[in-house]
């Protein structure tokens, strides 16, 4: 064992004199490694917004065959309806307002929630971070908005922004575990309403946001829901909010389940880049072998120094790599929006972490062949070589 | 003593649908403490014979005892041990690591030995000191010349205090002068510290250090002498 870590410094010195070709192959690495770990927290945005899990107690009432928040028009006393509904608890209406109704990576999303209403939004998975609830109440322009669409538009408490044609004094900022409230700006129902139409859409709201008592229930609660306003003008079509969401942004999803095979062929570019590298490094150091070889070096330890050298390789250009994709991530706080819903990029630090250590793999499954054909060659053959 | 003892020694290599067989039933005896000069024409079977003492090739007949080890019998890892502990192998073209420095080409051999680094440290300074290179190990080799290489070399091969030095034409490469002086080194190898050297030369002036000269031809020892018999 003392051999094998005895070995080490030697490999890195032939990693870093061989300055040109490292550096090349590391870039190489880090290029790829950052697309692979982009199209990963693409894909955990997506799976975190959409995978259900068995507490979800969230239902979302959308006028029936509309997709746009600009279409779906629900009359806002069908929240009452909905609250007598056996296994609801809450129920708060919600007028949406997006600056841009096609997918982006920055779209501003105003919900309208009536002021008793926004306790249900920022309690619970939420808490203020800036300003506070008071001032939110104190005016009728005021906005609460989630810390992602802040931090993008370098938004703080106090300012005042402007978006899809209307603007709103900024009452304070929430930090959430929800998605969709990280990338909307929450203000008065009212005021949002007055604001699409001056004066003529009072009485209608985009959605409601239903809470249901027991999450064994949501589909029950959500059919019950339907089924109540199936007959009516306006009748409704009722999903668990992650279900929702997927629905919503399904070209997203689309387009990242796409994406995945660009990480797939980013992670194969890792694989040729290393093993490129060190192949051609083998075929340098065929007679540098047959010496270690002659010196006493066995064929386990020859193998052993040029996986580590893959390995290295990959841990810098994987660090690189994940590292500027997390980094470009966290500051730049993105979230792709469709039809007013949000899926935010994940910044989860085990993304980066597991991309780094599949380069590591990567760099070891590189260098197995020309590892195994450098200590299985013959010593005086290699002698004679160069 | 008898260092090396060769019986029946034979090395056949298969080249296309060819047999070439450069080392045929050779028996030979060195002892402890000379210094050898292998000489014929190509293909005799010098380098082969080399090879097989320093057990980098493998011999198809026959038995090598080297200090009493049956060398012939040893496996791959046995020999590659017994290479690190026993042998020090001075090549023709040097065959420095061309990305490390003169110090760090000396400390590889050690780094099989799970020696602390100031340990290792102190014997690559001392070998470095010994062929007279010291103050040229921050170098890396193509920072020196050839003979200064070869100094580097010489003491790569004897940094483990190894019983045997193997050499193979190691001034083959050099201008006369290099050539003499890397000659009274491992002279002062053979003769101040006892160590047994067998080189492989071309060069009749080389031979004037040595002490027997052995004469190979179509693989076999056609005549053994010493310097005392040739004066």
């Amino acid at each position: 064992m003392n051999t094998f870590i005895a070995t080490i410094p030697t490999v890195w010195r032939q990693i870093v004199r061989a300055r040109v070709r490292s550096s090349l192959t590391i870039a190489g690495i880090a290029v790829a490694m950052f697309l692979f770990t982009s199209v990963e927290s693409m894909r955990d945005g997506v799976r975190r917004a959409t995978e259900a899990a068995s507490d979800d107690a969230t239902l979302v009432v959308y006028r029936e065959n509309r997709f746009c928040p600009f279409t779906s028009r629900l009359p806002q006393y069908y929240g009452d309806r909905i609250e007598r509904i056996e296994g609801v608890e809450t129920v708060t209406p919600v007028q949406v307002l997006v600056s841009n109704c096609r997918a982006s990576l920055d779209v501003v999303t105003f919900r309208g929630v009536p002021e008793e209403g926004i306790d249900a939004i920022i309690g619970g998975d939420s808490e203020i971070l800036h300003g506070g609830r008071e001032g939110w109440t104190r005016r009728s322009d005021a906005a609460i908005v989630g810390e992602s669409l802040a931090a993008r538009r370098g938004i703080r408490p106090g300012d005042r922004f402007s978006a899809a044609g209307i603007t709103v004094f900024v009452a304070g900022i929430i930090r959430s575990d929800r998605a969709q409230d990280r990338n909307v700006a929450y203000v008065h129902l009212p005021f949002l309403q007055e604001s699409i139409s001056r004066g003529g859409t009072g009485g209608v709201v985009t959605q409601f946001l239903v809470k249901v008592k027991d999450p064994q229930q949501l589909d029950a609660v959500a059919e019950s829901i339907d089924l109540a306003f199936t007959t009516d003008e306006h009748p409704t079509s009722t999903w668990p909010e992650k279900a929702f969401t997927g629905r919503a942004a399904r070209d997203i999803v689309q387009l990242v389940g796409f994406a995945t095979w660009l990480g797939w062929g980013a992670l194969a570019a890792v694989l040729a880049l290393i093993a490129n590298a060190i192949i051609l490094a083998m075929r340098d150091r065929i007679r540098d072998h047959a010496v270690l070889r002659t010196l006493g070096y066995t064929g386990g330890l020859i193998a052993w120094m040029v996986l580590l050298e893959g390995a290295i390789l990959g841990l810098i250009g994987g660090i690189l790599g994940t590292g500027s994709s997390a980094a470009a991530v966290a500051f730049g706080r993105f979230g792709m929006t469709m039809e007013g819903v949000s899926i935010e990029i994940s910044n989860d630090p085990r993304v980066a972490a597991i991309g780094a250590l599949i380069a590591v793999v990567l760099g070891l499954l590189a260098g197995a062949v020309p590892a195994v054909r450098a200590a299985r060659a013959g010593i005086v053959q290699g002698l004679r070589a160069g | 003593m008898t260092l090396i003892e060769c019986r029946g020694l034979a090395r056949t290599y298969r080249r296309g649908s060819e047999e070439i067989t450069p080392l045929e039933d050779l028996d030979l005896d060195i002892q402890a403490g000379q210094f050898v000069a292998l000489m014929g024409p190509s293909g005799s079977g010098k380098t082969t014979l080399l090879n097989l003492l320093a057990g980098i090739d493998r011999p198809t007949r026959g038995s090598l005892v080297i200090d009493g080890r049956e060398v012939h019998r040893l496996s791959g890892g046995a020999l590659a041990r017994w290479r690190a502990e026993a042998v020090g192998y001075v090549f023709q073209l040097y065959n420095l690591v061309p990305v490390l420095t003169a110090y760090e080409n000396v400390e590889l051999p050690l780094l099989l030995h799970g020696l602390s680094r100031k340990e290792r440290h102190s014997r690559v300074a001392a070998a470095l000191d010994l062929v007279g290179i010291a103050d040229r190990m921050d170098h890396r080799p193509n920072q020196l010349s050839g003979g200064q290489e070869q100094r580097v070399a010489i003491a790569r091969a004897i940094v483990t205090d190894p019983t045997l030095i193997l050499a193979d034409e190691p001034t083959g490469d050099l201008d006369r002068d290099s050539a003499t002086k890397i000659m009274e080194l491992l002279s002062r190898l053979n003769q101040d510290l006892g160590r047994t050297v067998v080189m492989v030369t071309h060069d009749p002036k080389t031979t004037a250090w040595c002490d027997t000269l052995l004469h190979l031809e179509k693989g076999q020892l056609v005549e053994a002498e010493t310097m005392e018999e040739i004066a």
